[in-house]
């Protein structure tokens, strides 16, 4: 069987774990044998389920995971914004700051104190280098970047990203809230 | 079980609800007789069974030829009423309350013991509010968990006093109350003592039964874990009613 030719009509998709548990991506691989059929209609430029390490100029959808929690989160999504055509927040950390925002009860310098000092035994010390440096809140992905879908859930079924990918696909404009809600 | 007969001089009137007509007795509240008819108008801090209390705003209906919204809990029906109950307007200011409820305190659904069983969060979906538009406040507030049975997560809480109503009205002890403005504001046991040393709580749990959120809860429930049963209030009620 020869290999299929190259269709240059496919959607490009982008997707990023910002703050979050990487639990909405699996909820993607959790479509199962449905990635055959999409592959067929979209290609993955880049992701953390691919290798591609640079984000290319144009995207048709980016969709992001996780909330804004530090210097890194924030450029991510600024640059998303910037080469997406439409931007999905996925999940409830990218659409309300979900778990990573309770953090915001506390003051940056005692939560940075819990993790690496007051709960370390041996040597603790603040890392310096190659960790983007934590934002004093945190925040949803529309707080920052205009957002032009949301999909709540933690993490948004299978059943749901199969939805509101098909109906972006079709030309549509998907309602996520008939499948999905806060904490879903 | 039998509806309490009316008293001998209340009048009926008739009167439109989204274009359809309904009469009813005068002393019946539009929400009464919407949920009779099975006419969705939502609701938080109103109860069936409870005393009227009108603070979450969420049951506003449109009454033409009036600029002015009205909570269908605490307005009566009339002659010649045209009340709508699902107007776009009513959409969007339902939707911008629980935008606001959703950022006041931590309502983050997916660590609630009540996620799933939330009437907050189902609203929330029902009316499409998929994300919320203002700030979220990130104030902690108090979690009581002195109590043997119960515990009560302020965080939770959108000061619907259903179980300050419930506590008062049908079980008789008055232990809720609610003390501080804004968003101080809060429901305390006693005066404002730790639950489990409360001297007048008879521990039934029906404030539990009527919280819409997760702020009143038993012990030991986990996330989703926590269900509740409203059946026994109406049951209740009528009982007592009918003496």
């Amino acid at each position: 069987m020869s290999a299929p030719a190259k269709n240059p009509a496919k959607i490009r998709v982008a997707t990023a774990w910002l703050d979050g548990c990487s639990g909405c991506h699996m909820s993607f691989l959790d479509l199962d044998e449905r990635l055959i059929e999409l592959a067929r209609q979209i290609e993955i430029v880049y992701s953390p389920l691919v290798d591609t390490k640079t984000l290319p100029e144009q995207v048709d959808i980016g969709i992001l995971e996780g909330a804004i929690s530090n210097e890194d989160d924030l450029a991510r999504a600024q640059e998303f914004r910037r080469r997406c055509k439409r931007l999905i927040s996925l999940g409830d950390c990218a659409v309300t700051g979900n778990v990573p925002a309770l953090r915001n009860h506390f003051k940056l310098a005692d939560v940075i104190d819990r993790a690496y000092r007051e709960t370390v035994t041996l040597h603790p010390q603040l890392p310096t280098r190659d960790v983007p440096a934590l934002r004093e809140t945190v925040i949803p992905v529309h707080a920052a970047v205009a957002v032009d879908l949301f999909i709540p859930g933690c993490p948004p079924s299978a059943e749901t990203i199969w939805h509101v990918l098909g109906e972006l696909l079709a030309g549509r404009t998907p309602r996520p809230s008939d499948l999905t809600r806060f904490g879903a | 079980m039998p509806i309490p007969a009316p008293p001998t001089n209340v009048r009926v009137v008739t009167f439109q609800i989204d274009g359809r007509d309904y009469s009813a007795r005068e002393d019946e509240t539009i929400i009464e007789v919407a949920r009779e008819n099975g006419i969705p108008i939502p609701s938080l801090c109103y109860l069936e069974g409870l005393s009227t209390w009108g603070a979450c705003r969420l049951c506003l209906v449109e009454l033409a030829g009036s600029p002015r919204l009205v909570a269908a809990c605490a307005t009566q029906v009339a002659e010649g009423l045209q009340i709508y109950t699902d107007t776009p307007r009513l959409q969007r200011y339902r939707r911008t309350i629980l935008e606001l409820l959703f950022a006041e305190r931590n309502h983050v659904c997916s660590v609630c013991v009540s996620n799933g069983h939330c009437e907050l969060q189902a609203l929330a979906q029902r009316y499409g509010l998929d994300h919320v538009r203002v700030p979220y406040r990130h104030v902690a507030y108090e979690v009581d968990a002195s109590h043997e049975m119960f515990r009560v997560d302020h965080n939770r809480c959108i000061l619907c006093t259903r179980c300050v109503r419930v506590c008062d009205e049908v079980e008789g002890a008055h232990t809720w109350d609610v003390m501080g403005r804004g968003s101080d504001c809060r429901v305390i046991t006693d005066m404002n003592r730790p639950w489990g040393a409360s001297d007048t709580c008879t521990s039934c749990g029906k404030c539990v039964q009527v919280c819409p959120t997760g702020a009143l809860v038993k012990q030991g429930t986990s996330v989703g874990e926590m269900t509740k049963d409203l059946h026994f209030l109406p049951y209740i009620t009528r009982r007592r009613h009918n003496r």
